[in-house]
């Protein structure tokens, strides 16, 4: 017997009379001798639950987290707050424990989930298909890059440099397999440059990408963006951050084709970078080409309303290699997450939230702007993130300023240059409901300090 | 693209065949004769309020559907800094005009309407879930505690290796642990899924051939493969080829072959099967295949059969992938999230992706880091490091367990699947005959066809009753190789008496179907919806609340 | 869904497709036994009026609630006419395999291909 197993001797005995069996090593006699294992695993013995707890405790002690810092570190993941109310309801047994819904009947609860969740990724992104998530943000406009090679036949994919840079390198592992082409364009000013863009745009391009907001934070003209491939064959993919999404032109109403975006603002913890979900949307043209799980509505046969997963003949278990993709999943549970924070902020909160973000962005803007040594990357309307530029030697130099911020209690934000050799001491400061107009004078303050400090050690050298 | 490769087109009612990229309608043998929906009753069974459960009587609402306009659970704080316009910071011309029509709801009610909708969900806390291919064992409420905890918790993906050290020791313990689990050195626990890692294999396996300058076309599965690895391959850009299987349920060596060249890229495995049969082949199998080049794929779904007992790198697979959330007891989540790491051999570890975990030793103890100067990596697969939350849970367990632990759990899994079978046999074993051998690994398929033939009643049938009878339904139609198939695998955690009880509902539904066929064809009848009209959701899907 | 049923005035596919042979142009569609192992068809997306059909090749798919199906073509031709009816009822194609559950229509480039058919009591017999 171990953790969780119940085999008495006496059920043994029952057991092995049953089956006919003298041992349970007799069982393993399927195994050819030679690639049997005739040691123990070379693991540490198991530990009762209290030093399992102890452990994992020691080990969570050794990270610096959102509880430990004051973090403006963005680019992707946001440290938003999640509400107790979603604890409770994740922890629930009947929406942590059931698998995905392959018996309806019994199934409601999460099939329900799912429909809830599609309609309110519709209502925000103003497209009427959703399906029920995928895996998170990058490994969407993967899969939103697979649907559009497989509508149009087309190999090749124009993407802006403001897209994510793990999105933009998930892209080219994925079309490597497939056989497409990426290519780049530039930012100018802090957006997409719209004449390489549109120059870049043939009748080979199987889609275009963006994201709303870029990476830099600033907001694109994403109406203009999808315009420039109105006549070419190629499907308009947009990835965007759902919060700003609440006061943003939508997709819907920029003619974007295939709406994507990571969801761990959305009612998900940091969790060092998942689990999180994807959300994915798309004009009804592509509704029988979307990929992972779609709950539909429909009626039993004594004409109750009821839901079940629909439109699977599309996916990897029946049509095998002719699927939409291979994903055999979705991300339910943060979905579930996903949909009761929807509905906690509800639909005026949503606004409210997006607007103060909006507020508070502006006033660190302002704030960092009137410190000396840093100075904006970029102008651009910005929602909940902008960019930097700080008066330092290069990206180590960057590196230990926000060493020296972080020593101070303050994470500044993320260093640009790491991804981006065009600006190399750029910083990237993201801002949430949690982030106080106290706390971004503090960021001002500690940050000017720590880029002074640079700047004089620096002289220092250069005078010794 | 060219139609099947091997001999003459086989007749269609033979249910092994070679089919390269189209599907012949006869391939499907998913539902092959009438009537499967049984959307119309066959029988009089009074629908009345007096007759319908409680849950039954409640009609599903969406939250849509609910609160009132001004109703809010969220109250924003207020922004605290100097305001400034609106319009100036955010043009007219880049906002929405219309707000999106969020539901309208006071926290309690948003509450209520969450925990009433769990209700109308069946979960492994709650029942016995024999799904087979999904390993549903207990999951541990420790782990959602450490989960939780805010340095795991709340610690942001792009957060200073320095400053991250117990993440990544927690990562590198882990890698070592399914290392040494799976017998290959190298892991990577990037891919968000079981299939994600799958596809991160055939990445792989296309990538080391090409470092070697080949372009080899084909990937060759058994026809008893889970659906992934056929989608999998496609989206890797390779042809599927598939293999046949013998009488005994193992790989056809004959007709593997006949198909192995210098073309096959790769063999994609599990080992034991979906039949819950062991291939004694395997080392003939690895031979074969590394004998052309091409390398040998382990698709982990089945890890929890084999754990401290036989180890797929010894076996002589290339390239591993685990389901954390099948054999790791992270909580399926009701399709969600899941984690499906790699373990690699070293003539792959170059092209894996990254960033990778690098450890190293200082005077001051070890330091951890990540390392994404990896020039012949395939790159990314996902943003991040992968879903770290589901790390957390699975080195619990592993902790939990430690070594003789898990090799209990998988002699357990096999101990318990074999009972279940024996009582099975005993009760309805004509009725519901094992498909392949004579014993079983920790799962086993079962054949309703003469079950269908002498009561009239189908596998779907028996599933739906099983439902009134408080248990969820085996895995269904799969594999497809199997006709009417039920696919069970009780796994570790269950207890003797639960098998029983599960054994003894199966035989009382047999019965009662000899008696009166009707009563199952028109099950479920307690559950909180009956049966679902599937082909009304497909050809008119509504997927959103109209609003 | 009516009983098994192989009208004699048809030629027949192995791959469970039938024709309906009128002068140069051959009406297409899939058989009793196709439909019935499709169970409840739910899509049908037509090929575009011009495209080619070729003998052995699929044109077109069928989807039903569990499965997708290519179907195959009986002969070569150019598609001349598509049953645009079944966009809204789909089910045509289990109720009627033979007449509104009709597929295409194609203008045949080699009448000759019509002797590799088999008859109805052929095609039945292989079943």
């Amino acid at each position: 017997m171990s953790r969780y197993t119940a085999t008495t001797a006496d059920d043994l005995k029952t057991m092995l009379d049953a089956i006919g069996a003298s041992s349970v090593e007799e069982l393993f006699d399927a195994i050819p001798e030679g690639v049997r294992l005739r040691r123990e695993l070379d693991l540490p013995a198991g530990m009762p639950e209290q030093d399992v707890y102890a452990h994992l405790l020691d080990l969570a002690r050794r990270n610096t987290s959102a509880e430990d810092e004051v973090t403006f570190l963005g680019a992707g993941m946001y440290d938003h707050y999640v509400p107790a109310a979603i604890d409770m309801l994740l922890g629930r047994s009947e929406f942590l424990t059931p698998y995905t819904p392959y018996q309806p009947e019994i199934s409601q609860g999460g099939l329900q989930v799912m429909f809830e969740y599609q309609t309110a990724i519709s209502e925000l992104t103003a497209l009427p298909v959703s399906n029920a998530s995928v895996y998170e943000g990058p490994s969407a406009v993967g899969a939103a890059g697979y649907l559009a090679k497989l509508a149009n036949g087309k190999r090749r994919f124009v993407v802006s440099r403001g897209l994510h840079p793990h999105s933009r390198e998930t892209l080219r592992t994925l079309s490597h397999g497939y056989g497409t082409e990426v290519v780049e364009v530039p930012l100018k000013d802090g957006v997409t440059d719209p004449e390489a863009w549109a120059a870049a745009i043939d009748d080979e391009t199987a889609a275009v990408f963006f994201q709303q907001p870029n990476f830099l934070g600033a907001v694109e003209d994403a109406a203009a963006l999808a315009q420039a491939a109105k006549n070419s064959p190629a499907i308009v993919v947009g990835s965007y951050d759902p919060i700003p999404l609440a006061i943003l032109a939508p997709p819907g109403a920029c003619g974007v084709d295939v709406a994507v975006g990571e969801g761990q603002t959305l009612g998900n913890r940091l969790d060092f970078g998942g689990p999180s979900f994807g959300f994915f949307a798309a004009t009804e043209a592509y509704l029988r080409r979307m990929p992972g799980r779609i709950a539909g509505e429909t009626r039993d046969v004594d004409g109750r309303r009821g839901f079940v997963l629909t439109l699977q003949t599309r996916e990897q278990h029946i049509r095998r290699e002719k699927a939409t993709s291979n994903i055999c999943t979705s991300q339910a549970l943060n979905a579930l997450a996903g949909v009761v924070y929807l509905s906690w902020l509800g639909r005026t909160g949503v606004v409210e939230l997006a607007e103060l973000l909006l507020q508070r962005t502006a006033y660190a803007r302002e704030a960092l702007g009137a410190v000396d040594g840093v100075s904006a990357l970029h102008d651009q309307p910005a929602v909940r993130e902008f960019a930097v530029q700080l008066d330092v030697e290069d990206l180590e130099a960057v590196r230990r300023v926000i060493d020296r911020c972080q020593d101070a209690g303050i994470n500044p934000g993320y260093a640009l240059g790491r991804d981006y050799e065009e600006h190399p001491t750029g910083l990237l400061v993201a801002i949430t409901e949690q982030r106080t107009k106290g706390q971004i004078d503090r960021l001002a303050a500690v940050l000017g300090a720590a880029v002074a400090a640079e700047r004089s050690a620096d002289r220092e050298e250069v005078s010794a | 693209m060219s139609a099947a490769s091997g001999g003459p087109r086989p007749a269609p009612s033979e249910f092994r065949r070679a089919v390269g990229m189209s599907a012949p309608i006869d391939d499907n043998h998913l539902h092959a004769d009438t009537a499967i929906e049984g959307h119309h009753p066959h029988h009089d069974i009074p629908v009345t309020s007096a007759g319908a459960t409680p849950m039954q009587r409640e009609p599903a609402v969406t939250i849509f559907e609910k609160g009132a306009p001004g109703r809010r659970a969220f109250f924003c704080p207020e922004p605290g800094v100097p305001a400034r316009d609106r319009h100036e910071l955010l043009p007219a011309t880049l906002r929405r005009s219309e707000p999106a029509r969020l539901p309208e709801v006071s926290e309690p009610e948003l509450v209520r309407h969450y925990v009433r909708l769990s209700r109308r969900n069946f979960d492994l806390d709650s029942g016995f879930y024999p799904l087979g291919s999904c390993t549903m064992k207990h999951n541990p409420r420790l782990h959602e505690r450490v989960a939780a905890l805010p340095g795991h918790a709340r610690l942001h993906p792009l957060q200073d290796p320095r400053r991250a050290q117990g993440a990544l020791e927690l990562m590198w313990n882990l890698e070592r642990a399914l290392g040494e689990i799976a017998g290959l050195p190298h892991v990577v626990l990037q891919p968000s899924a079981g299939s994600h890692g799958e596809l991160a294999g055939v990445l792989l396996t296309r990538a080391y051939h090409e470092s070697r300058g080949e372009h080899r076309t084909k990937v060759l599965t058994p026809d008893t493969a889970h659906g992934t690895n056929p989608a999998t391959v496609t989206m890797a850009g390779y042809e599927v080829v598939k293999v046949g299987t013998n009488p005994e349920g193992g790989v056809d060596l004959e007709d593997l072959r006949s198909k192995v060249d210098e073309q096959v890229a790769c063999l994609m495995l599990t080992n034991p099967n979906t039949l819950g049969v062991f291939d004694a082949n395997i080392e003939e199998i690895a031979r074969l295949v590394h004998g052309v080049g091409a390398t040998l794929y382990y698709d982990g779904a089945n890890l929890n059969a084999v754990m401290g007992k036989s180890r797929p790198g010894d076996m002589g697979f290339d390239i591993v992938h685990y389901n954390l959330h099948k054999s790791f007891t992270q909580p399926h989540g009701g399709g969600g999230p899941g984690s499906g790491p790699i373990a690699v051999s070293g003539r792959i570890e170059p092209f894996v992706p990254r960033p990778v975990i690098t450890r190293a030793e200082t005077p001051d103890g070890p330091v951890f880091d990540l390392e994404y100067d990896r020039p012949l990596s395939i790159g990314r697969l996902r943003g991040f490091q992968g879903n770290y939350g589901v790390f957390v849970r699975a080195y619990a367990y592993i902790c939990s367990l430690g070594a003789e632990g898990l090799r209990d759990a998988s002699e357990t899994a096999v101990l318990n699947a074999n009972y279940l079978l024996a009582r099975l046999r005993a009760l309805v074993g004509d009725a519901l005959p094992l498909a392949f051998g004579e014993r079983c690994m920790h799962e086993f398929v079962l054949s309703g066809a003469p079950m269908k033939k002498e009561l009239g009643i189908r596998t779907l049938d028996l599933a739906k009753r099983l439902l009134d009878h408080g248990f969820h339904p085996p895995t269904v139609y799969f594999p497809l190789l199997v006709d009417e198939a039920l696919l069970i695998e009780p796994t570790e955690t269950e207890t003797r008496e639960t098998l029983d009880a599960f054994a003894e509902a199966v035989a009382a539904i047999v019965a009662e179907a000899r008696a009166d066929p009707q009563i199952a064809l028109n099950a479920p009848y307690t559950t909180p919806v009956r049966r679902l009209d599937e082909g009304a959701a497909a050809k008119h899907p509504v997927i959103r609340q109209a609003l | 869904m009516a009983d098994a049923s192989y009208p004699t005035d048809l030629l027949y596919h192995p791959e469970h497709d039938w024709a309906r042979i009128d002068g140069d142009v051959a009406t297409l569609g899939i058989t009793w036994f196709a439909q019935d192992a499709l169970g409840e068809v739910v899509f049908f997306d037509p090929p575009a009026v011009g495209a080619t059909t070729t003998a052995g090749e699929s044109y077109a798919e069928v989807e039903s609630v569990k499965a997708v199906s290519d179907v195959i073509a009986p002969l070569s031709g150019e598609i001349v006419e598509v049953n645009a009816a079944l966009g809204d009822g789909p089910e045509a194609i289990n109720d009627d395999p033979y007449g509104g559950g009709w597929l295409v229509k194609v203008r045949l480039t080699d009448v000759s291909e019509t002797d590799a058919l088999l008859d109805a009591a052929t095609y039945e017999a292989s079943l």
